[in-house]
């Protein structure tokens, strides 16, 4: 596995973009490698104490030679947002190069690009970008409320009316169906935003025969159905009783609790980290895309880095065997 | 999006010291006619590509390595117009997609391998290795002479040539050469006789060398059908990075040939398309086209077969063994690379254009790695 590129660098500045998402303008020491849009950047945050790593969306155009990143607060997260909010103007960071797990690909005739909320981030850049090079697209934009709206002023500048805006608080939802329904045959969508809003369109695509590939999509592996919320884990084979806080991932309290865990992707997309659950009393959070909706329904394994369980406790069983 | 640390396999080549191509051009990558409904490798500025026609007829060049354990794609096989990966099976379409993962019912979002750019133009299929948005058709290089149809020719590949392809751009370049390495063909004492003139574009540089008066060479005199000395003429052009055509020929001397009159005489173009495989090898697509007997096809083969035979004995063999010998040379002897004479001044402009390309490139900062 290739190791990411890291370097020194230096928070330049900080801008709140709203009431709880701030833009981070940063330094990176070093070759600047300008990130293509949909790239993200690795910064190193203290967890607890502890070292710990965020991917964040570089936001928009940076042929400045800065690394733009849009962060929002969430009160329940794992303490990566916190920590980045901590950071005054000057503060030093390390930095990874760019990588990119949600290119665009250009020249694919119509583009549907849809974000929810904090989502905008990848997509923000993907649509300065097809603007600039007069492809067909339009981006559809929710927000809790208006006040919630990150970056809509370019957007809108640079858009015009290939952006809608839809307001949940004033009753406005993105009509996914018929906005998929209206896509000609070789469209390709991406999506960024919460989970039940990208589970409802990759449902719709599918139940319309449209192409899997065509599905673009990134999550922020930390948004579920349900509340985040401390729950029980109880391994037999291992004798283990754990309780799984509300700001920490079921699979890094499974790590600190002495288990032995193969991981890669840490975001719900590569399925190593899955476990067989042995039953549970609560409702099973699936937050992860590695599993189908079958799977999911099915219920016999959790993808440990990204879901959880509400209302209840779960048992689960692991790899180890005697021997 | 928030996440812990995610290592991908992808692993970014150790820079090279100095890059001696730019990747933002077009470059030939194969003949069409080579180009079928099947798996074909190529390594086209570092870069390990594989090609295919798709069942629609529009050729894809996809990263010819997997995104899981980086296995060359073209070991797999084709299934309608995806690439089936020959080690796990996973699959990936036309725009790189992956459309199967074995033992799951989902497909990892960040699945896919890089497309990149082609054009199919003038008998050739040509790919963009750079950065895909500026990847714009009218940067194309002129190269219709290899059309088929009012200049006729049949060429060929020296694939995976072991030399620096710039090494064929001086040797296009300046023809001086023709008179040592191509002696009892094409080449002839007036060449090195005849003074020439350099002229350059931003973006084209031309040598022009007019022999007035001289005997034809055997291959001209036979061509030409007609008693006498002659006029000749060579003007060779470069377009930046690599694509060099020769307008060569010879009328009946004083026939008004070098005031622009060619109609009494016979006029050939040798067309090449180089194009860098890495920074030690190359290929060399060519050709040699004409304006005359133009229906001759035995003239054709003929012609074909005096540049590269199965003996080794044509006379761009004779280029390629004078070019990987050299370029041996300049491994064993690191002594800053050569003297320039008078004559190296086309190849000297050449050179200065791709390397104001790459100048180019490294302020842009090679968007191409990063867009990996």
């Amino acid at each position: 596995m290739a190791s990411i590129e890291w370097s020194s660098g230096r928070l330049r500045s900080v801008q709140d973009l709203t009431a709880d998402i701030r833009l981070f303008e940063i330094e990176r020491d070093g070759p600047f490698m300008p990130a293509a849009p949909g790239a993200h950047i690795n910064v190193g945050v203290e967890i607890a104490g502890r070292p710990d790593t965020r991917s964040y969306s570089v936001v928009g155009a940076d042929d400045d030679g800065l690394y733009r990143i849009a962060v929002k607060r969430v009160p329940q997260s794992r303490g990566g947002s916190a920590y980045m909010w901590s950071l005054a103007p000057g503060a030093r960071m390390r930095v990874s190069a760019p990588r990119n797990h949600f290119p665009l690909s250009l020249g694919k005739g119509d583009y549907f690009l849809v974000a929810g909320g904090i989502g905008i981030t990848p997509l923000y850049g993907m649509a300065l970008a097809l603007a600039e090079t007069g492809a067909r697209f339009r981006l559809a934009y929710a927000a809790r409320t208006r006040a919630d709206l990150a970056f809509a002023d370019v957007l809108a500048a640079r858009l015009g009316d290939r952006l809608s805006l839809h307001i949940a608080a004033e009753g406005e939802r993105i009509d996914l169906a018929a906005e998929i329904d209206a896509l000609p045959a070789d469209a390709e969508l991406y999506i960024c935003g919460p989970l039940p809003m990208f589970e409802a369109a990759r449902r719709h695509w599918q139940t319309r025969g449209r192409a899997p590939a065509r599905f673009r999509f990134e999550t922020f592996g930390s948004s579920g159905r349900y509340a985040s919320e401390p729950f029980r884990v109880k391994i037999p084979r291992l004798g283990k009783d754990i309780v799984v806080p509300q700001n920490q991932s079921l699979l890094e309290a499974l790590e600190d609790a002495g288990v032995e865990m193969i991981s890669d992707c840490r975001r719900g997309e590569c399925g190593l980290c899955t476990l067989p659950i042995l039953e549970t009393d609560g409702i099973v959070d699936h937050r992860d895309v590695f599993f189908s909706d079958r799977q999911k329904a099915a219920g016999g394994k959790i993808c440990t880095c990204v879901s959880r369980v509400s209302g209840g406790e779960i048992v689960l069983d692991t790899p180890d065997r005697a021997g | 999006m928030t996440s812990a640390q995610k290592t991908s396999a992808r692993v970014n080549a150790a820079p090279a010291e100095t890059p001696t191509f730019p990747l933002n051009a077009w470059y030939a990558a194969a003949w069409s006619h080579e180009i079928e409904h099947a798996l074909a490798p190529r390594t086209i500025c570092g870069k390990e590509i594989v090609l295919y026609r798709r069942t629609d007829g529009a050729v894809a060049a996809l990263e010819n390595a997997c995104w899981h354990r980086l296995l060359p794609l073209s070991l797999g096989w084709l299934q309608g117009d995806e690439v089936v990966c020959g080690y796990h099976g996973l699959v990936f379409d036309a725009g790189g997609r992956c459309t199967h993962m074995p033992a799951q019912e989902t497909i990892n979002p960040s699945a896919c391998v890089r497309t990149y750019p082609v054009i199919e133009r003038h008998r050739l299929v040509w790919i963009w290795p750079g950065d895909p948005a500026l990847a714009d058709p009218a940067e194309m290089p002129d190269f219709h002479w290899n059309d088929g149809t009012e200049w006729i020719g049949e060429g060929g590949t020296y694939y995976g040539l072991r030399c620096d392809y710039r090494l064929i751009v001086d040797n296009l370049m300046d023809l001086t050469h023709e008179t040592y390495v191509h002696a009892g063909s094409i080449g002839h004492d007036a060449i090195t006789a005849a003074s020439f003139d350099v002229t350059h574009t931003d973006r084209t540089a031309t040598v022009t060398r007019w022999m007035l008066g001289i005997d034809p060479p055997p291959f001209w005199a036979r061509n030409l059908g007609k008693p006498g000395l002659v006029d000749r003429w060579q003007i060779i052009t470069f377009q930046a990075p690599s694509v060099v055509v020769g307008d060569v020929g010879v009328a009946p001397v004083g026939t008004g040939a070098q005031q622009g009159d060619r109609s009494q005489g016979v006029n050939g173009c040798f067309l090449a398309a180089i194009t860098p495989a890495t920074a030690t090898t190359c290929h060399y697509f060519w050709n040699f086209v004409r304006t005359f007997k133009k229906d001759d096809e035995a003239l054709t083969r003929s012609i074909n077969l005096a540049h590269v035979n199965a003996e080794g004995k044509g006379l761009y063999d004779q280029d390629v063994t004078v070019l990987e010998a050299q370029q041996r040379a300049i491994e064993t002897h690191p002594r800053l690379p050569f003297y320039n004479l008078n004559i190296d001044a086309g190849a000297l402009w050449a050179r200065r254009m791709i390397d104001r390309l790459l100048a180019d490139e490294a302020q842009r900062s090679a968007p191409a790695a990063a867009a990996e």
